[in-house]
């Protein structure tokens, strides 16, 4: 079962307590936006195989949304942090680099 | 490699000299320099369009390009349930047509694939379920396909196992298709993986693609663990790697990669001799005919790339089935496993040419791609061969996701299949 700490309410939240909201960071586009951008953001998906960024719900808990750091080869979390970033903190960034050598954040946006 | 058929005069000819003369049932060669078409990847979907490139195209000058061994990933993985009520006119024609080749497979590749029509009962467990099938079954009657909306009584004919009374989960009918049912998984992939190998064909095992070459916007090869091969066409058919593979390629897909499980019970004598689907409890049972209750239920929703799942998953569904069948509460589980499954926003697959010329793609099956192994092959093949999607696939495309043709299955596959 996966484990993630809620970073707004603190409780270390099973799986079955928070709800998946899918890839994090996404570019938000609309009305006005090209087709290419607007099927890039509704549909087209990183899915990697490896180090992933995340939304997730704390459905049953405090009921906010954050993000989370995530390995999806192996399950590891690299931490979870406010979804009121459009970037991961630093400390994770370099959490990650320590177990996945030359892991660059911006190479992946 | 001259292959020898298999019969009952061959069982009993080895049965005289102590099975001695069996010969292996495909070759492992070495790769060559170049193909005319490259498969990526030796599940069913992989190995059915190498196949039928060869017997409906001509194009024999095939390699089958796998990183584990052949049927090593979903497709030895599920729970085998066939069947083609499908809701949208695409999906009915593409499935119903894996499901017809199924009828003769076993002939067709001289392997017995042990396809039994069962048939498929798909429970309605809430007033909308009702109405949902029975606009299936209305469907299904315009698209030429057998299938009949039937009431509890009947369903409780079927499957005298079953407690139709709730008080949770009533059974108020059901969605029957008789002609639905099952097949062994593991013959389906090694059946065709035989039958490309008698054709000349090259399946090579353990060899994981690890980049797409390209020249002009037009592909050229693969790089591998064996080194690189070039090839004229590429098919990429790899299910829950799909995005890796796009990567290398270039280009992304409007897929994600969820883990979804299955287990079975200990053995117990024959006690239902159909496939029952529970989409609204999120839980599927069958009895193999070893006798183990084949049971799936819900993928997990996040990201997931290792093959286990979560166990709530496993708890939930059991939960649910138990209550339609009292009889399994005291069955112990005898394994779990789980695979790697490719969602696509409507629950449809994908068939479709790539931004890369001469790469062409099929995934997208998601949680029910087994029951469409062979007609999934037969549509891939041919829009491999003549470079343009035929009529079984040509809904299918990439672009239908910029031009809003959804081909929504979210209610026909609410649940794993
Ligand atoms: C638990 C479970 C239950 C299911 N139940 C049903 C059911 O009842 N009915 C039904 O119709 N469907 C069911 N499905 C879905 C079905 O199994 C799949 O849709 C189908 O098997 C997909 O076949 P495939 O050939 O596309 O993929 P796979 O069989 O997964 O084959 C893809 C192959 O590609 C290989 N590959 C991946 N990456 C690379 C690489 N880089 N280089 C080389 N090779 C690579 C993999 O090793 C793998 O062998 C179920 C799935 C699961 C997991
Ligand atoms: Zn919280």
């Amino acid at each position: 079962m996966l484990r993630l700490t809620c970073p707004y309410c603190g409780a270390a939240a099973d799986e079955t307590e928070l709800t998946p909201g899918g890839e994090a960071h996404l570019t938000r586009h609309g009305p006005g936006s090209s087709d290419e951008a607007f099927e890039g953001y509704l549909f087209l998906r990183k899915n990697p195989y490896g180090v992933h960024f995340e939304r997730w719900r704390h459905a049953h808990g405090c009921g906010k949304w954050f993000h989370a750091a995530r390995d999806t080869r192996s399950l590891q979390v690299f931490g979870t942090y406010s979804a009121q970033v459009t970037r991961p903190p630093q400390d994770i960034i370099d959490r990650i680099a320590a177990t996945h050598p030359g892991f660059d954040w911006e190479a992946g946006q | 490699m001259a292959t020898r058929r298999y019969s009952a005069f061959a069982v009993a000819r080895e049965a005289t000299r102590y099975h001695s003369g069996w010969e292996r049932a495909w070759a492992s060669p070495a790769p060559k320099a170049k193909y005319d078409v490259i498969v990526v990847g030796a599940g069913g979907h992989g190995l059915a369009t190498a196949y039928y490139l060869g017997r409906n195209h001509g194009i024999r000058n095939v390699a089958v390009v796998e990183k584990g061994w052949l049927g090593g990933g979903n497709t030895g993985r599920n729970t085998t349930i066939i069947r083609s009520n499908y809701l949208q006119d695409a999906s009915a024609a593409i499935y119903e047509k894996a499901r017809s080749l199924y009828e003769n497979l076993s002939q067709d590749l001289n392997m017995n694939v042990m396809f039994s029509p069962r048939g498929v009962l798909m429970l309605a467990q809430t007033e909308h379920e009702v109405r949902g099938w029975k606009r299936t079954a209305h469907a299904n009657v315009l698209q030429g396909i057998p299938t009949e909306f039937i009431g509890p009584k009947r369903v409780k004919e079927i499957v005298p196992i079953m407690n139709i009374d709730g008080p949770r989960y009533p059974v108020l009918g059901a969605l029957w298709q008789a002609r639905g049912g099952t097949a062994r998984h593991d013959a389906v992939a090694w059946g065709y993986a035989r039958a490309c190998s008698a054709m000349g064909m090259d399946i090579i095992q353990n060899c994981e693609v690890t980049g797409v070459r390209q020249s002009g916007g037009q592909v050229t090869g693969i790089e591998t663990t064996k080194g690189a091969i070039g090839c004229g066409k590429l098919a990429i058919v790899v299910a829950g790697h799909s995005g890796r593979l796009a990567d290398m390629a270039g280009f992304r897909l409007p897929v994600e990669s969820v883990a979804l499980q299955a287990l079975v019970s200990e053995p117990i004598k024959p006690c239902m001799d159909v496939v029952v689907m529970a989409n609204t409890v999120h839980g599927y049972m069958s009895q193999s005919d070893k006798g183990e209750m084949v049971i799936g239920g819900g993928a997990d929703s996040f990201n997931n790339f290792t093959q286990r799942g979560s166990f709530h998953h496993v708890e939930e569904t059991v939960r649910a089935l138990c209550e339609t069948f009292p009889i399994i509460t005291r069955l112990k589980m005898l394994r779990q496993w789980g695979g790697i499954v490719d969602m696509t926003g409507d629950r449809s697959p994908i068939l479709s040419k790539t931004p890369l010329g001469n790469c062409f793609i099929n995934c997208g099956w998601g949680t029910g791609g087994f029951k469409a192994i062979p007609g999934s092959g037969w549509a891939m093949a041919e829009l491999v061969a003549k470079g343009e999607p035929g009529p079984l696939s040509a809904e299918f495309g990439l672009d239908r996701f910029r031009e809003g043709r959804f081909i929504d299955e979210s209610v026909a596959a609410g649940v794993a299949h």
